[in-house]
C-alpha cells in the first residue's frame, strides 16, 4: 500500500533534506492508489487500478530551481536525485520572480480521508457497476458509466522547517442512460469522500427517469428564459468564473476583474445582493487539504505549502478577495492568498422541487456541456443543455424540450438570480440550484 | 497523487486547451537524461515475449503488450523570463489480454522479466472477473503478424538534440517581437514529445517505432487600460509531426494572404508571426462590432482545421456512433443507417474528406498504430456522402469489415489503447484558386483565422465557432477588420454550403496536440488538413456583451 502516514513520509523527507547542499531545498511525497471501472451499451468496456509513490525534490541556488523526482526509496537512490535536482538547478535560468520557500505554517485541522472508500477493491467497483447496469438492463435503457476512486497522501517539507501532511479519498461517479431508440437521456453526477455515501443505484435510477421523460422533446424558440440550473447545469461556469479571480490579471488589465481607467474591480458590487461565495477547507461536506490548493485539489500538493483558509471571495454580491501567487502579493503588499482547492455558494433552504413549484414559465437545465470561453473580458461562455430539459408551466414540468445553445455570462447570470435552493456537493463544491430570468440561449440543437 | 500531473501558470496562453493546465506525463528528468538511449531492441522482445507468453500460459486467447518510453520537453516563458522548463520520462510496460472473450488491462513501471510477468497475470485476471458481467463477446479482426519491424518520424533536427539555450532564446526573441510591436503581455510556449514505443502481439509482430511531435505557440495580449479593454491573439502555428526543422521560418513554405497576413505551410516563422500578433492584436482593440446575420464565409485552413476537427473527425469515430463515449464525450448523428443508405449526404458534391495515419509531416503519422496494424488511407465523406468510419480491430465487425482502419492509440504505457482520431482532412479543389481569387466572388463577408473559441453539441449537430482574426469582406475586398464574431450551424447545412475550395497550393494543415476522450481521460495528437473554403450563407453572432 503507497499510504505512508504522516510519520513515515517525515522521515523520508528528513533524510532527503540532510542530503542537501543547495541554499534551498523542498521535498514533496504523494503517493496511492486509483482504480475505476466504466461501462457502456450496458457492458462493461475497461476496469483496472494503478498504485504510485513519487518524491519529488526543488533545489533553489539563488533564483535558480531544479527539480528531479524518483519512485524508489534506498537511500542511494534519494541521494542521487537530490543531486540531479541540484544539477538542474545550477543549469536553469534565473526566474527573476522565485520567492524564498516558507518556513513552518500552522494548517488548520481537515479530514478528507474516508477508511471505507480506501477500503474498495475491485469486487466493490464490479458490484457498484453491476447496480447501476442491472436496473437499465431491466427496463431495456442502456447505460453508459464511470466510477473513480481514489486514495492518496501528500507531505511536503522543507529546509527552512515546513512539514505539511494530508490525506485524502474520493469517489467519483456519473451515469449517462439512453433510450433504446436514442430519443431521450439523462444524466446524474455524484462524488463523496466516504464511499458508504454513495448509492450507484439511486444515481442511475435519476438518469433513467430523465431519460424515459426526455422523449418526444418538443422545439421551443430560442430566446432569453427563466432557467432553473440543478447544481451539475451551473458549477462548471461558477467554476471557470471562480479560476478567473487571478489578482495579477486583474491588476494588468486582462480579467473581468479588471477596472476600466486601471485598477481592479475588488470591493464593487458585482452581483445580486444574495450572492455569497466562500472557501471552507474544515467544511465537513466537502473536506479538503489544507495546504496546495490550485492544482493540488483535494490532495494538496503541487503547491508552495501556503495555509488553506477560510475565505470569502464574494459577500452578499460585493467582491472580497482575488487569489494571489506570492510574487504578485508581496510585489503589491497584500496577502499570498491562494486559489481555494473547492468553494461554497450559500444558498437557502428550498428544495429542487419547490423551485420548480414557484415557477410561472420556465426550463429546467440538467446539465450544461461543452462549455467554451467566448469572451475572457466578460466571461461570456457558450455550450448546451444535455440529459434532460424540460419545459416548465404553473409550477409543474410540463413536457421534454430539445436542447439548446447558450451564450452568457456567470456575472450576468448572478444579477439574473431570482432564486435559490439548499446547495448540494457537486465536483467537490457545494452549489445550490439556481434559478435565473433572462439566460440566453441562442440557437436550438436536434442533438439527444 | 493524479495519473497525470499538471502545470499551472498563471496567463498560460495555449489556446483553449485543457482550460490552462497542461498535461504532464512521467517523472521530472535533466534534459540530458531525453537524449539517452532507451532498452536495445533485442532485449525489448525478450521481456515481450515474457508478456506473451505469461498471457497465454493463463488462459489468455489474445494478447498485445507496449514497452513504452515517453519524452517530454515542454518550455514556458512570458515577456522576458522563463516560468517553467518541464523534462519528464515515463517508461513501462501495458499489457492487454482477451480472455474468456473480454478484455484485461495491466500496466506495471516493473520492467523485468517478473515485473511483466505479473502484470500480465493481472490483465488476465481483471479480464476473467469483468467476464462474468459481460454480455458482448469481444470480436477481434485477423492482423496477420508483421514480424521484426521498425518505424521514425522522417525528420532533420531532433528536437531534443537542440540546446535548451537554443529553445529559450527563440521564445524570448518571439516575445520580444510582440513587446516591440505593442503587445501588453505575451507567453510563448514549445512543447516537444518523443515516443519510443515496441509493439508486440501474439499474432507475431514485434515493431519498434521512434516517433516525434513539435508544438510552437504564443499568446499576445494588447490592453487599453483606458477604454477597460484587452484583445489577445494567438499564433498561427500548427503543431506537427516534425523536429525543430519546422522553425526553420523557410520562405518557400510561406503563403501570403491579404491585408500583409502570412499563412505557414510546413516551416513556421515564429518571431515574424509574433510581430505581427502585436499588431493585429492592438487593431482588434477598435475593431468594427460585426452585425449579426448571414455571412459568406472565407476559412483559412489554420481555423478550418479545428471545425473538420469537431464536425467530421468526432461524429465518424466509430466507437461514438455505437454508444461507447454515451456518458462522456458524446455519441454521433452519424449513425450506421444513415451510413448504410449510401447516399447520406453529409456534405456538397465538393466535399471530400479522407482519413490517414501517413501523410508526411503530420500528428496522426505512424508506421503501425498502437495494436499492431499497418498505416493506411481511407475515404470518410466522398463527393459528399458518407462513405466510412474510423474503426479499430475489435469494432470493424460491427461495420461487417474484416481490416482495421489502423487508428488505435494509447497516450502512454499506462493507458489502455482505444479507437482515436486518425488525420481527418479536407482535399483541395482541382480548378487553380488562390485566396484572393475566391474572396473576389465574395459579395457579404467574412474571412476568419486562427483557432478560437469552440463548441458542438454532444451528438455534433450544433456548433459555434470563433476565431483569432476577422476581416470583412465587401464587394469582393476585405474592407477591414472585425470583432465579436462567431458563427453558429447545423454540421449538415455548414457542409452542404461548402461552395469553393482553393487548390493544393493553399492546402496546409492544422492540428490539435492535446485532443481529449475517454475514460480516465487519454490525449492524442492529430492534424487536419484543408485549403482556404467558402461556405455560403451562414448565420454569424455578435458576442459582444457589458457586465
Amino acid at each position: 500500500m503507497a499510504i505512508l502516514t504522516k510519520e513515515e513520509a517525515k522521515k523520508i523527507i528528513d533524510k532527503v533534506l540532510s542530503y542537501a547542499k543547495a541554499d534551498e531545498t523542498a521535498v514533496s511525497l504523494s503517493g496511492g492508489r486509483t482504480g475505476n471501472i466504466r461501462y457502456a451499451r450496458n457492458s462493461v468496456s475497461t476496469s483496472g487500478e494503478s498504485n504510485n509513490l513519487a518524491l519529488a525534490v526543488t533545489s533553489v541556488f539563488g533564483k535558480r530551481s531544479g527539480t528531479a523526482t524518483i519512485n524508489e526509496f534506498d537511500d542511494a537512490s534519494l541521494e542521487k536525485t537530490v543531486r540531479r535536482a541540484e544539477e538542474i538547478a545550477k543549469l536553469a535560468p534565473e526566474n527573476p520572480e522565485y520567492m524564498p520557500m516558507l518556513g513552518p505554517q500552522t494548517y488548520l485541522n481537515t479530514n478528507p480521508y474516508s477508511e471505507n472508500t480506501a477500503k474498495i477493491d475491485p469486487e466493490y467497483r464490479a458490484k457498484a457497476a453491476f447496480d447501476s447496469l442491472d436496473p437499465c438492463r431491466k427496463k431495456n435503457l442502456t447505460a453508459a458509466g464511470y466510477l473513480e476512486d481514489t486514495t492518496g497522501f501528500s507531505a511536503l517539507g522543507n529546509s527552512k522547517g515546513l512539514v505539511a501532511y494530508n490525506r485524502a479519498t474520493s469517489v467519483d461517479f456519473t451515469i449517462t442512460v439512453r433510450t433504446a431508440d436514442g430519443l431521450g437521456s439523462g444524466y446524474a453526477i455524484r462524488d463523496v469522500t466516504d464511499v458508504s455515501k454513495l448509492n450507484t443505484k439511486e444515481a442511475t435510477e435519476i438518469a433513467m427517469q430523465k431519460a424515459l421523460a426526455s422523449v418526444t422533446a418538443k422545439a421551443l424558440e430560442p430566446g432569453k428564459y427563466t432557467v432553473i440550473l440543478e447544481p451539475a447545469a451551473s458549477v462548471d461556469l461558477l467554476q471557470n468564473m471562480m479560476g478567473s479571480m487571478d489578482g495579477r490579471n486583474a491588476d494588468e488589465g486582462r480579467s473581468f476583474l479588471s477596472k476600466k481607467g486601471g485598477g481592479t474591480r475588488l470591493g464593487e458590487k458585482l452581483f445580486d445582493e444574495r450572492v455569497t461565495i466562500y472557501s471552507d477547507p474544515t467544511n465537513p461536506d466537502i473536506p479538503t487539504s489544507a495546504f496546495g490548493g490550485g492544482g493540488g485539489g483535494r490532495f494538496g500538493g503541487g503547491a508552495d505549502g501556503r495555509p488553506q483558509e477560510k475565505i470569502t471571495w464574494v459577500d452578499k454580491g460585493v467582491v472580497k478577495n482575488m487569489y494571489y501567487s506570492r510574487f504578485w502579493a508581496a510585489k503589491k503588499g497584500v496577502p499570498a492568498t491562494p486559489p481555494p482547492a473547492a468553494f461554497i455558494m450559500a444558498g437557502g433552504n428550498q428544495s429542487l422541487l419547490d423551485l420548480i413549484k414557484s415557477t410561472e414559465k420556465g426550463i429546467l437545465v440538467t446539465r450544461l456541456w461543452y462549455i467554451r470561453a467566448v469572451d475572457p473580458q466578460t466571461l461570456l461562455y457558450t455550450g448546451l443543455t444535455r440529459d434532460g430539459t424540460f419545459y416548465i408551466e404553473n409550477g409543474q414540468i410540463k413536457f421534454p424540450v430539445k436542447n439548446f445553445r447558450f451564450n452568457e455570462s456567470p456575472v450576468i447570470m448572478l444579477n439574473n438570480l431570482e432564486a435559490m435552493g439548499k446547495p448540494v456537493r457537486i465536483g467537490g463544491n457545494l452549489i445550490p440550484p439556481l434559478k435565473i430570468r433572462d439566460f440566453t440561449f441562442s440557437s436550438l440543437s436536434d442533438a439527444v | 497523487m493524479n495519473r497525470r500531473n499538471f502545470i499551472n501558470l498563471s496567463g498560460l496562453g495555449v489556446g483553449g486547451l485543457l482550460v490552462g493546465s497542461i498535461p504532464v506525463m512521467g517523472h521530472a528528468v535533466s534534459p540530458d537524461r531525453l537524449l539517452e538511449p532507451g532498452v536495445d531492441t533485442a532485449i525489448k522482445k525478450q521481456l515481450a515475449d515474457v508478456a506473451l507468453n505469461a498471457a497465454k500460459s493463463r488462459g489468455a486467447t489474445y494478447a498485445d503488450v507496449r514497452i513504452g518510453r515517453y519524452l517530454q520537453q515542454f518550455l514556458f516563458t512570458r515577456e522576458k523570463q522563463v516560468q517553467n522548463i518541464s523534462n519528464a520520462e515515463s517508461y513501462g510496460v501495458g499489457i492487454r489480454v482477451i480472455a474468456n472473450g473480454t478484455w484485461g488491462f495491466s500496466a506495471t513501471s516493473d520492467v523485468t522479466p517478473d515485473g511483466i510477468a505479473k502484470c500480465a497475470a493481472t490483465a488476465v485476471a481483471i479480464a476473467k472477473a469483468n467476464a462474468k458481467i459481460q454480455t458482448e463477446p469481444v470480436v477481434l479482426a485477423p492482423q496477420k503478424g508483421v514480424g521484426e519491424v521498425s518505424w521514425k518520424t522522417p525528420l532533420t533536427k531532433n528536437a531534443f538534440q537542440m540546446p535548451v539555450k537554443d529553445k529559450i532564446d527563440l521564445l524570448l526573441r518571439t516575445n520580444n517581437a510582440a513587446l516591440e510591436n505593442g503587445a501588453g503581455f505575451v507567453t510563448s510556449n514549445l512543447f516537444m514529445i518523443n515516443e519510443q514505443k515496441y509493439f508486440a502481439s501474439t499474432d507475431g509482430s514485434y515493431i519498434d517505432q521512434d516517433v516525434h511531435r513539435i508544438w510552437p505557440t504564443f499568446t499576445v495580449t494588447a490592453v487599453d487600460r483606458a477604454a477597460g479593454k484587452f484583445k489577445t491573439r494567438d499564433a498561427l502555428s500548427s503543431p506537427m509531426g516534425m523536429g525543430y526543422e519546422y522553425l526553420d521560418g523557410l520562405a518557400s513554405e510561406k503563403i501570403p494572404g491579404p491585408n500583409g497576413l502570412v499563412g505557414y505551410r510546413n516551416s513556421y516563422d515564429m518571431v515574424e508571426d509574433a510581430a505581427l500578433a502585436a499588431k493585429q492584436a492592438k487593431e482588434k482593440l477598435t475593431a468594427k462590432t460585426v452585425s449579426a446575420g448571414k455571412y459568406d464565409l472565407v476559412l483559412d485552413p489554420n481555423h478550418l482545421g479545428l471545425t473538420i476537427h469537431e464536425s467530421v473527425g468526432h461524429p465518424t469515430e466509430l466507437d461514438r456512433v455505437l454508444g461507447y463515449e454515451a456518458n462522456y464525450a458524446g455519441t454521433s448523428f452519424a449513425t450506421l443507417d444513415k451510413w448504410k443508405t449510401k447516399s447520406f449526404k453529409y456534405g456538397s458534391e465538393l466535399v471530400n474528406i479522407v482519413a490517414d495515419k501517413k501523410q508526411p509531416y503530420t500528428l496522426g503519422t505512424v508506421g503501425y498504430d498502437d495494436e499492431g496494424v499497418p498505416a493506411k488511407e481511407w475515404d470518410l465523406i466522398k463527393n459528399g456522402v458518407l462513405v466510412n468510419y474510423q474503426a479499430i480491430r475489435d469494432q470493424v465487425a460491427i461495420l461487417g469489415g474484416t481490416e482495421s482502419n489502423g487508428c488505435c492509440y494509447a497516450d502512454n504505457w499506462d493507458s489502455v489503447q482505444f479507437q482515436r482520431m486518425p488525420n481527418v482532412s479536407l482535399k483541395p479543389g482541382t480548378e487553380k484558386r488562390s485566396v484572393l481569387d475566391m474572396i473576389k466572388g465574395v459579395d457579404k463577408g467574412i474571412y476568419i483565422i486562427g483557432r478560437g473559441s469552440y463548441s458542438i453539441d454532444q451528438q455534433r449537430y450544433n456548433f459555434q465557432f470563433g476565431g483569432q482574426l476577422f476581416y470583412e469582406i465587401k464587394n469582393g475586398e476585405v474592407v477591414g477588420m472585425l470583432d465579436d464574431v462567431a458563427y453558429q450551424a447545423n454540421t449538415q447545412e455548414f457542409w452542404n454550403s461548402c461552395a469553393q475550395l482553393c487548390d493544393k497550393d493553399d492546402y496546409r494543415t492544422f492540428g490539435s496536440f492535446f485532443d481529449g476522450k475517454g475514460q480516465p481521460s487519454q490525449i492524442s495528437a492529430v492534424s487536419h488538413g484543408s485549403p482556404t473554403t467558402r461556405f455560403n450563407g451562414v448565420n454569424v453572432i455578435n458576442t459582444g456583451r457589458k457586465i
